[in-house]
């Protein structure tokens, strides 16, 4: 038997890394790689706070499903946003996006 | 220890191994397959958490559309040299600060929560929990609402990628 703790360590610490890496990564397609960490172990604290407190109801296991839904939506206007950048300014480093800084 | 429990801490070990080889790995379709090796330990972690239709969705929405996207996406945005340069910015210190202090202060107001070290608990006589899940997201008293305006939302999403990336020269 895994204690419900394990889980929510263990998604905790997925989290953490996928912040740093949204943090530090210079390229923008790893800050998103660093977004799809950060989701998954939202997803994982859902899902596991479902089968550990509430099984009966299956409201967890639904709200991840809609988390996969709107993840995969996000990576697609993601990715279009920044090969569309790439086509204009030749790069996709976050230091260099910078039209909008003031 | 028993043996789910072992593979548990294999499993969490591999994921966060490859987790953190993502976001320091220079070479970004490493980093792409390494964020492959990650998304299958999150599915065996869907499997131990009983749950059967996540870890196959995660399967084919993840590691088959999402991250062969991101591969795609790398190789459209490649400079015609390698990359050159640190892959980490200048402020990378303080995103790892914020990253361990963010672990420590979850741990910290999770492990004051009484119900941390709670056991499973069991499933409600003669219910399968897959059978609900499929009816809860096509029913009106359940879930379809949201269900149909994913839909919508991943349709508008599509539309607008392919807006957005258009050639218009």
């Amino acid at each position: 038997m895994i204690p419900l703790s394990w889980f929510l360590i263990f998604s905790a610490a997925l989290f953490s890394i996928g912040l740093f890496g949204v943090l530090s990564r210079k390229n923008a397609v790893a800050i998103l790689m660093g977004i799809e960490l950060m989701l998954n172990s939202i997803n994982i604290n859902l899902v596991a706070f479902w089968r550990y407190q509430t099984p009966a109801q299956i409201a967890g296991q639904v709200f991840a499903v809609i988390v996969f839904a709107v993840a995969a939506a996000e990576v697609a206007v993601g990715l279009a946003i920044f090969i569309s950048v790439y086509r204009r300014r030749r790069t996709v480093s976050a230091d260099e996006i910078d039209l909008l800084k003031w | 220890m028993t043996p789910v429990q072992l593979v548990f801490i294999l499993v969490a070990a591999t994921t966060l191994g490859a987790a953190l080889m993502v976001v320091i790995t220079r070479n970004l379709i490493h980093a792409a397959l390494w964020l492959v090796l990650s998304l299958f330990g999150i599915a065996v972690m869907y499997v131990l958490l009983s749950a059967p239709f996540l870890a196959v969705a995660q399967v084919v929405i993840y590691i088959g559309a999402i991250a062969i996207l991101m591969i795609f996406a790398i190789m459209l945005t490649r400079r015609s040299t390698s990359e050159e340069g640190p892959a980490l910015n200048a402020n990378w210190g303080w995103g790892a600060l914020l990253g361990v202090v963010t672990l420590g202060g979850l741990v910290w107001v999770l492990s004051s929560w009484p119900g941390f070290f709670a056991a499973p608990a069991p499933f409600p006589e003669g219910t399968d929990p897959l059978l609900t899940l499929g009816q809860a997201l096509v029913s009106p008293n359940g879930y379809v609402l949201p269900f149909e305006l994913a839909s919508v939302l991943l349709l508008a999403a599509l539309i607008g990628a392919i807006v957005v990336a258009w050639d218009r020269r």
